[in-house]
């Protein structure tokens, strides 16, 4: 199977084009590999783990044949080195794996923070802690957003929530990577990597630069070192200040998120990847329920959308965040939250996925709490102030609607939720910072 | 026309002639070795043998983690730093991706033969063409001298203060001839850096390992057998009558096995070899090595 896709970038007919935009049906393992490789990847390292085996049976097929690298190692400790290796000549180097393996891959990942080093990994998490199981899972956020490895570093961190998305999203995550010189993560749960979704093949080669770090053989040039090593404290701390330079940068122009049925929501739910694909569900019902609800979607975990959702939270009645997990993201939904409104949380744990009906259940606790709250603020505020008439919640009522200015950011994943939305809500809105 | 200042001496000693003359790959510094370490040797060894085979300009070297992790700042080709005991794969990574450059990796004990060895062990059994100095000093000396799965037995270590012990420690760890019944495995010696006479067949030995990797071959690696007299305790000369004596006792000196460059590249496979273990018994391969230029003779130093 030379090209199992029609995709070879090679010369192509106008039939093999149609095909090319044509939509197929993919597991989302396989759409991200295939979308690796269109948008260049030079070398893939991997080792088999459950649930991202078929990323790496794909590119074991595909790779030779293209006349690109594909090594299974001995272990994800090998897989990340040689990824380190490969990177480190200035090749685009992809690596995949799921929870546990991502534990073994952390020690480079500091490495490769602190030397520069470029890079993307897939993590298709399963249910932890230990071995856990192969269920999906989103307990890897902490690890995934707060550091894998040991030291001062971040990495920019994907979570798509479809299928078609995460194959957009693998062409930014090699640019971001050699952008930063950093490595970058894409992380998806056992369910997107795999389900399989119609989706189209579209895909994006992300211009090659000239690196002058590489190391390609000190030819007519002085050596150079990739290195993260400096036992001069003050020289140390110098690259730690560039760093995090890069990483206040990183914060300024790179977050990204999504939005749906914002414009009229009270009650927002905060989720992302297969969480918020529940959440969408789950709003439809609570809107036929009359709870005004709406999804903010972290696309970007790292740098997380912060400012967007306290701009959210300022005229949102409470806020409830969904995740597959015992609860990580919602730390960062409350820290950007500071106390504007109050967040609630749901989430299951080991391998199982909310339904929507649970998570209606929860925002309907959380309404009726938080609506208990505001009639005894009122009456309290009413007895206080008994002249005066007006009520605050008025004002959360009409204020809602989001800031005009989103609207004039460019959209970014475009096909959100391609294909997988059956009976979804329409006029979902991506935000994009650049 | 100059003038002959000595014209009573004889023609021989007047003519100005190049004995020596440190390699450009070698930095013009002092290193931050102990005194009396074996590393430099190592270090001097390599930088002469990849200057005589014009091998600096598209080298990529993969440095360790240990006393040998400022290798970068001693031989001017292009290096990357590897986490501790991962050199041999991310070598595999910048060979796959740069079949073109001459690839290299410097470890210590530790670092290969502990931490590293499922690194070394797969990179050997890919049969990666890759050239591996190894540097057994028998100890972990950037670390204040703990014990490594390469001390004898007996000796003491600040992890081992009262010996090694076997009962509680096991057994020193030959990993080279371990390593040499792997097929991938094309060159495999092990010298010392004891005294002169060693120093240049070690340094034969380099040459071999980095023209197995020129012609195409496997995986090559020279274990260097070295000192290090600040954690062995001992004078830099005692270090040195140690290493010939009890050190080479355990690890025998020469070539383990030289398979010889089969293959234009890629693995090399053993011409004639059989399927399955090459070896129930654990001795050395009996492959019948072809000999390559500079390899069947060490030339007395």
């Amino acid at each position: 199977m030379t090209d199992p896709l029609g995709t070879g970038t090679g010369p192509r007919s106008p039939e093999a084009d149609t095909k090319r935009r044509s939509r197929v049906l993919m597991k989302g393992n396989e759409a991200i590999a295939e979308a690796a490789i269109q948008a260049g990847c030079d070398a893939y390292f991997g080792y088999p783990i459950t649930p991202q085996a078929e990323l790496l049976e794909w590119m074991a097929r595909r790779m030779p044949d293209l006349d690109r690298v594909f090594v299974q190692a001995e272990s994800e400790l090998g897989a990340i080195n040689m990824a380190l290796g490969a990177a480190a000549t200035g090749a685009r180097v992809l690596v995949s794996s799921s929870s546990p393996g991502i534990s073994l891959m952390a020690e480079a990942m500091s490495y490769m923070a602190g030397s520069g080093t470029p890079m993307v990994l897939v993590n298709v998490m399963r249910a932890g802690p230990g071995l856990g199981s192969i269920g999906p899972s989103q307990s890897d956020y902490f690890q995934a957003t707060k550091g894998h490895g040991h030291g001062d570093y971040r990495v920019p961190v994907l979570a798509p929530a479809s299928i078609g998305e995460a194959m957009d999203l693998m062409a930014d995550a090699f640019e971001l990577a050699e952008r930063y010189r950093t490595p970058v993560m894409v992380v998806l749960d056992g369910i997107l990597g795999q389900a399989m979704e119609p989706v189209e093949l579209r895909f994006r080669n992300p211009e090659r630069h000239a690196f002058d770090w590489a190391l390609t053989g000190a030819a007519g040039r002085p050596a150079r070192v990739i290195k993260s090593i400096d036992l001069v404290p003050e020289v140390l701390e110098k690259r730690n200040i560039a760093l995090q330079r890069k990483y206040a940068e990183i914060s300024r122009q790179e977050v990204r998120w999504a939005t749906e049925r914002m414009d009229d929501a009270e009650y927002v739910l905060v989720a992302y990847g297969t969480a918020a694909r529940v959440a969408r569900s789950a709003i439809e019902k609570a809107r036929a329920r009359g709870i005004k609800a709406g999804l903010f979607r972290p696309i970007t975990l790292w740098p997380f959308p912060s400012r967007e959702l306290a701009r959210v939270a300022r005229h949102a009645h409470a806020i409830l965040t969904v995740e597959l997990s015992s609860g990580q993201m919602v730390e960062d939904v409350r820290l950007a939250v500071e106390g504007r409104c109050p967040v609630g949380f749901h989430g299951r744990m080991g391998g199982l996925v909310p339904t929507p009906d649970e998570v209606v259940g929860a925002l309907k606790a959380l309404h009726g709490k938080v609506e208990r709250t505001r009639e005894r603020d009122r009456e309290q505020q009413q007895k206080r102030h008994a002249g005066r008439s007006e009520v605050q919640s008025g004002h959360h009522h009409a204020a809602v609607a989001l800031p005009a200015e989103r609207t004039d950011r460019a959209e970014i994943g475009a096909r959100t939720g391609d294909g997988a939305r059956e009976g979804a809500p329409a006029g979902t809105r991506d935000g994009a910072r650049r | 026309m100059t003038l002959d200042p000595n014209p009573e001496l004889p023609v021989r000693a007047r003519a100005p002639r190049l004995i020596y003359r440190k390699p450009d790959m070698l930095a013009d510094r002092s290193t931050h070795y102990c005194p009396g370490c074996g590393h430099g040797v190592v270090h001097r060894l390599l930088a002469e043998v990849m200057t005589e085979l014009d091998l600096p300009a598209h080298t990529i070297a993969v440095a360790p983690v240990g006393c040998a992790v400022f290798a970068y700042d001693y031989l001017n080709v292009d290096f990357v730093e590897a986490p501790h005991g991962r050199a041999p794969a991310v070598a595999t990574g910048i060979r796959r991706v740069r079949p073109e450059a001459f690839v290299l990796t410097y470890q210590g004990d530790g670092d290969l033969a502990a931490i590293g060895t499922a690194e070394i062990v797969h990179a050997a059994a890919r049969g990666e063409r890759i050239t591996a100095i190894f540097v057994n000093n028998g100890i972990y000396g950037m670390t204040g001298g703990q014990m490594a799965p390469t001390t004898l037995l007996g000796q003491r270590t600040t992890s081992s203060p009262n010996g090694r012990d076997a009962a509680l420690m096991g057994y020193p760890i030959r990993i080279t001839e371990m390593l040499a019944q792997l097929p991938g495995v094309t060159y495999a010696a092990r010298g010392s850096v004891a005294d002169a006479s060693l120093i240049g067949k070690l340094k034969a030995m380099i040459k071999r390992a980095c023209l197995v990797q020129i012609e195409g071959g496997g995986f090559s690696l020279v274990e260097a057998l070295s000192n290090c007299p600040v954690g062995w305790g001992m004078t830099p000369q005692e270090s040195l009558e140690h290493l010939k004596g009890p050190v080479v006792a355990e690890y025998p000196l020469g070539v383990i096995v030289d398979r010889g460059v089969v293959a234009a590249a890629g693995p090399a496979t053993e011409p004639g070899a059989k399927p399955g273990p090459a070896t129930e018994t654990g001795a050395t391969p009996a492959a019948t090595p072809v000999p390559a230029p500079g390899a069947a003779a060490v030339p007395e130093g």
